[in-house]
């Protein structure tokens, strides 16, 4: 187990957002978490690259312990994808210093091979270097928010609904982007979105969280089969199926 | 312009670093450039280092050359701007004035820029402790009327132009912590902020690489609106004894010695107005330009 995650829990002022929250994550594998919009699945990512602090629990990384201050190794090896292309990248920072940027914070050398390297690897040529973000469109900066995320050579990424802010078209782009990256570099994913569609083509295994708790764990096998055993993750199924007035109705809260 | 260079400076793809610096900063003059009003300002700015850098060739006297038998007269065809009650010709020390009055401006913004943007980051961004500490120490400052504390510091120095400048610094950049302070919060919960700590930045780094940049355009706009301001406190001290002595050519003390003889030879305190006018005037157009020009919330 390359990550594993023990009793996690993450209270903000007044709202509990994640609660108790058990699970790990095999080397190379591409795990996912899965849940609606509030069920907390993106804060347990944030815990897990280190952008919130007042977590409670444990979050083991390659047998190591990470509560207390990260050191820069941690962040060598776990990188993370934003959800927005269009918040996370720099807006008066062209490309080629976004992706400088990683490598001057590790002391990384090559630099000008490793900037070509990356930006040729996730498709995007030498003639998108030198541009703004402003003068890509929302496929390409997630293209090269991978690719910043990527240039370090880490051996696990956080995905926080990379594709959720796409076109559909652009989106399966993205997607079978990252899973050919995974594949070639052994990387271990894990991936948070709320459609169950791109979980099932991205990874083996899941998680469904619903108001912080996570409520079940199968694989994608048993996902696909609609063999769900928690009253909450079988509505979530149905759900994604697409819009049923009777089905709509019949919904009630799960606390 | 010859069009292969237009070309290259509009490339979408371009091919390096300077190219891509040099077409932000080409697309950035073609939008400042339709505004008139601004390419007004920023004539007058550039009319106004023009002459503090050739103020040996273009004034026709030297700045306390005395002409004894031509005091206080008119503006003629000899004095265009007439003379002061030594015989001393207005146009020329205007025209050394504005050596003065640059450098004050230059003294000033060298100083209170870096001052107010590092003070304003560092709390904006760190908070908890460094906020309140930095901040109470801006409190203190901004609580005193600008010209009132200006007075005393100078008083308590000693009255000269090095003393007014440090006066006006002291006194101006607070509110450029208080600007600096307000974008730094908006700016650390963006998203690009959380990529470069969930990169390993430290966040000294992040301060000074990637929040401070998101916070210099509008302390730019603010300096050029504020310039005006710091020439009127310089020419107010200078008019209050505390800034230049004469014989010095500083507007403001050349306004203050003029004032005796204002009801009956009007142009020896309204031409160096007439120059304080001017030049705050046209800083202030730029400003109102670069605003446009320089907004993030633009694109």
């Amino acid at each position: 187990m390359i990550l594993s995650v023990e009793n996690l829990g993450v209270e903000f002022v007044g709202l509990r957002a994640v609660d108790s929250a058990r699970f790990a994550v095999r080397r190379g594998e591409s795990y996912g978490l899965v849940g609606e919009s509030g069920s907390g699945k993106s804060t347990v990512l944030r815990a897990l690259a280190g952008l919130i602090d007042n977590w409670t629990g444990s979050i083991r990384f390659d047998g190591r312990d990470l509560s207390g201050k990260r050191d820069r190794t941690f962040y060598r090896r776990v990188q993370m994808v934003f959800q927005d292309p269009y918040g996370s990248l720099h807006p008066r920072q062209t490309i080629d210093r976004a992706l400088a940027e990683p490598l001057a914070i590790h002391g990384m050398d090559r630099r000008e091979e490793r900037i070509e390297k990356a930006l040729e690897e996730v498709g995007l040529g030498h003639g998108f270097r030198f541009r703004y973000p402003h003068q890509l469109s929302g496929g390409q900066r997630q293209r090269v928010a991978i690719a910043r995320a990527l240039i370090v050579e880490p051996e696990m990424l956080l995905l926080d609904e990379p594709t959720s802010a796409l076109d559909v078209s652009i989106q399966a782009e993205v997607l079978n982007l990252l899973d050919a990256l995974r594949r070639r570099r052994n990387l271990t994913f894990v991936m948070v979105s709320h459609n169950l569609a791109v979980v099932a083509h991205m990874c083996a295994r899941l998680a469904v969280m619903n108001r912080g708790r996570i409520v079940e764990e199968m694989d994608t096998a048993s996902l696909r089969a609609g063999s769900a055993r928690d009253p909450y993750t079988q509505r979530l199924m149905a759900a994604s199926r697409g819009y049923d007035r009777a089905l709509a109705e019949s919904f009630r809260a799960f606390d | 312009m010859s069009g292969g260079l237009q070309a290259w400076l509009l490339d979408e793809a371009p091919g390096s670093r300077g190219q891509a610096r040099a077409g932000a900063f080409y697309r950035g003059w073609l939008a400042f450039r339709q505004n008139g009003l601004a390419m007004v300002g920023l004539s007058i700015v550039l009319g106004l280092v023009f002459v503090a850098i050739f103020a040996p060739l273009l004034a026709p006297y030297g700045p306390s050359a005395q002409d004894l038998d031509f005091r206080l007269n008119p503006p003629s065809a000899r004095h265009w701007l007439g003379t002061d009650e030594l015989g001393r010709d207005i146009l020329s020390r205007i025209i050394w004035g504005s050596r003065i009055t640059l450098g004050i401006v230059l003294l000033v913004v060298v100083t209170v820029a870096p001052v107010g943007l590092a003070v304003g980051t560092l709390a904006g961004y760190f908070g908890g402790w460094v906020d309140a500490v930095l901040m109470r120490i801006t409190d203190v400052f901004l609580a005193f009327p600008r010209l009132i504390l200006a007075l005393a510091l100078v008083a308590a120095l000693k009255p000269g132009i090095e003393n007014a400048v440090l006066a006006i610094a002291l006194t101006t950049w607070p509110p450029y912590a208080r600007l600096a302070r307000a974008e730094t919060l908006v700016v650390r919960k963006a998203d690009y902020i959380a990529a470069v700590q969930a990169q390993g930045a430290s966040g000294l780094r992040i301060v000074l690489r990637h929040v401070a940049p998101m916070c210099v355009s509008s302390t730019i706009v603010r300096m050029t609106l504020d310039m005006a301001g710091i020439i009127l406190t310089a020419a107010g001290l200078g008019f209050l004894g505390l800034g230049a002595q004469p014989p010095s050519p500083e507007w403001g003390a050349m306004i203050s010695s003029g004032r005796r003889f204002l009801l009956d030879q009007w142009w020896v305190a309204t031409m160096p107005g007439i120059a304080i006018f001017v030049v705050s005037l046209g800083f202030n157009l730029l400003g109102d330009g670069l605003r446009d020009v320089l907004d993030p919330k633009r694109d």
